[in-house]
């Protein structure tokens, strides 16, 4: 076969010299890094350009830089596809198990069929991150680059300043990026933005930073037309967002709860033993479901609202199941416990909710924690010396 | 309202006449801060900044200033109570606490872990 050939060939063929899609010309790492041109590149043993003692034709990006690259990029490939295990994982993650796990090794990967000319999509190497990318260019032929975020998501490692411009250069450099395909474009996705000044690295690396959409879901539509809709840019927090937040945040509460409740059992029965559980509950489930319905901006003032409204019955409760002959102090005492200490907790855990939701400012929670944590910590103590005060004249026999 | 909204103001501040229209502001705000109609942008939203500082790091005049930073409330209360630097996602105490204790702080989980 002529060169001539090989080039006509190639126009019509995949950069590895197999028909369109049929393919994965990303060669496996091992095989790139050996000097001689492996027989089998590709998976669908499609028909190969010249054996190993042939000079290698000019036909793709891949084959061309081979001899002058000395370290060639190394380019996994990977399927678009979830399978079983990837969904434990994904479990796993969202109750905060096995989250040393959750790490993607940095580095270049390929989906599909990808070419010269092929989008370069950036992700973080948190298997969250990286999986939803793989998954929504189940389809398509792109390249991804997964940064070292130690294994955090994209918004968090950007705000840290992980997933940022220097590690993207460096990437970009050590990835060999250049070599792999024939444009200058990389697709970053918007909400790495806080820590990745697009213009450096322009500078750096002569890339040209695209802000692709924030959710990787909307990825193939952003793809064909090259342009985020005004939706794709907007974060939003919906109730499922909220909700796959749940577990974790149960998670956290979760060992204090237990101990707390067992001794709140022995010290003064079900009630302040339910009671301390449906603070706990109203904090960590009911606030993140119903978050958009709850009264006023503030959390805690939003939490404040919930813990009184589950609190309620409980005051209720606690109120008329008083024994005959009890004084009525000691149950106007038992409300004020219920309706004072149960609401404090809520409103506290609402109030670490703002860390969790894609809106809060830092100069509204500081504003929120110096306004609101005194009144959360007065109606703890209200309620607590309540509470004592009907324990200790009952211990002592005062009614 | 302002009653029971500590949202109401933030440290976004924008100095337009330094802005030459390149539009980066509107394309990284998550929350429709800015809109690009002619040469310059303008604030359309500023009440719904979330200080993230995609904006100015991304402006290539500095015409965006703005002090970012994770709006935490668990952060900034651990960090008050350890007398530390403020944490940020991933470090220490947060979600990067994972990396030896596997305690669990949810930003990895938050909506922001989709792309």
């Amino acid at each position: 076969m002529t060169e001539k050939e090989l080039h006509e060939r190639a126009k019509a063929t995949d950069s590895c010299g197999c028909p369109p899609g049929e393919c994965c010309p990303a060669i496996r790492h091992e095989e790139r890094s050996g000097h001689s041109l492996p027989e089998d590149r590709c998976s669908c043993k499609g028909p190969n350009l010249g054996n190993s003692t042939h000079k290698e034709p000019d036909v793709g990006i891949h084959l061309q830089d081979r001899a002058d690259i000395p370290s060639i990029p190394a380019i996994t490939p990977v399927s678009g596809t979830l399978d079983s295990g990837d969904m434990i994982d994904h479990i796993l993650a969202r109750l905060g198990q096995n989250r040393t796990g959750q790490r993607v090794t940095p580095g270049l990967y390929s989906i599909g069929c990808p070419g010269p000319g092929s989008p370069v999509i950036v992700t973080a190497n948190y298997s969250l991150s990286f999986d939803a990318v793989r998954s929504s260019l189940e389809s398509m032929d792109a390249y991804i680059l997964v940064l070292d975020t130690k294994g955090i998501n994209v918004w968090c490692a950007a705000g840290k300043g992980t997933f940022g411009t220097e590690e993207l250069v460096k990437r970009i450099r050590s990835t060999g990026l250049t070599s792999v395909v024939n444009h200058h474009r990389i697709i970053l996705p918007q909400l790495g933005a806080p820590g990745v000044a697009a213009h450096e690295v322009h500078k750096a690396t002569g890339f040209h930073v695209e802000y692709g959409p924030v959710r990787a879901s909307d990825l193939p539509e952003f793809l064909r037309n090259r342009v985020a809709t005004p939706a794709m840019r907007e974060v939003t927090f919906d109730l499922w967002e909220r909700a796959v937040l749940i577990p974790v945040e149960l998670r956290s509460v979760a060992l204090y709860s237990v101990i707390a409740a067992i001794a709140l059992w022995f010290i003064g029965g079900w009630l302040p033993a339910g009671c301390f559980i449906a603070a706990l509950l109203a904090g960590t489930v009911l606030f993140p479901v119903f978050l958009p319905y709850l009264p006023t901006t503030d959390f805690s003032t939003k939490g404040l609202v919930l813990g009184i409204i589950v609190a309620a019955p409980f005051a209720a409760i606690g109120f008329l199941t008083i024994g005959e002959g009890t004084p009525l102090w000691v149950g106007i005492a038992a409300v004020i416990a219920i309706l004072f200490t149960l609401p404090a907790i809520t409103a506290y855990l609402a109030l670490n909710f703002t860390g969790c939701t894609p809106y809060t400012s830092r100069t509204g929670v500081r504003k929120e924690i110096y306004q609101y944590i005194p009144f959360m910590a007065g109606f703890a103590v209200t309620g607590v010396i309540s509470a004592m005060l009907t324990g200790f004249t009952r211990y002592l026999g005062m009614w | 309202m302002t009653i029971f909204n500590s949202y109401a103001e933030n440290t976004l501040v924008f100095y337009q006449e330094k802005c030459i229209g390149c539009e980066r502001c509107s394309e990284v705000c998550p929350h429709r801060v800015f809109s690009v109609h002619g040469p310059r942008a303008s604030l359309q939203r500023p009440e719904r900044c979330m200080e993230c500082g995609a904006c100015q790091k991304n402006c290539p005049t500095g015409a965006i200033s703005v002090e970012s930073g994770v709006g935490c409330a668990y952060a900034m209360i651990y960090s008050a109570l350890t007398g530390r630097k403020e944490v940020t996602c991933g470090s220490d105490g947060c979600c990067g606490g994972q990396d030896e204790s596997g305690d669990a702080c949810s930003c990895n989980g938050s909506g922001q872990s989709a792309d």
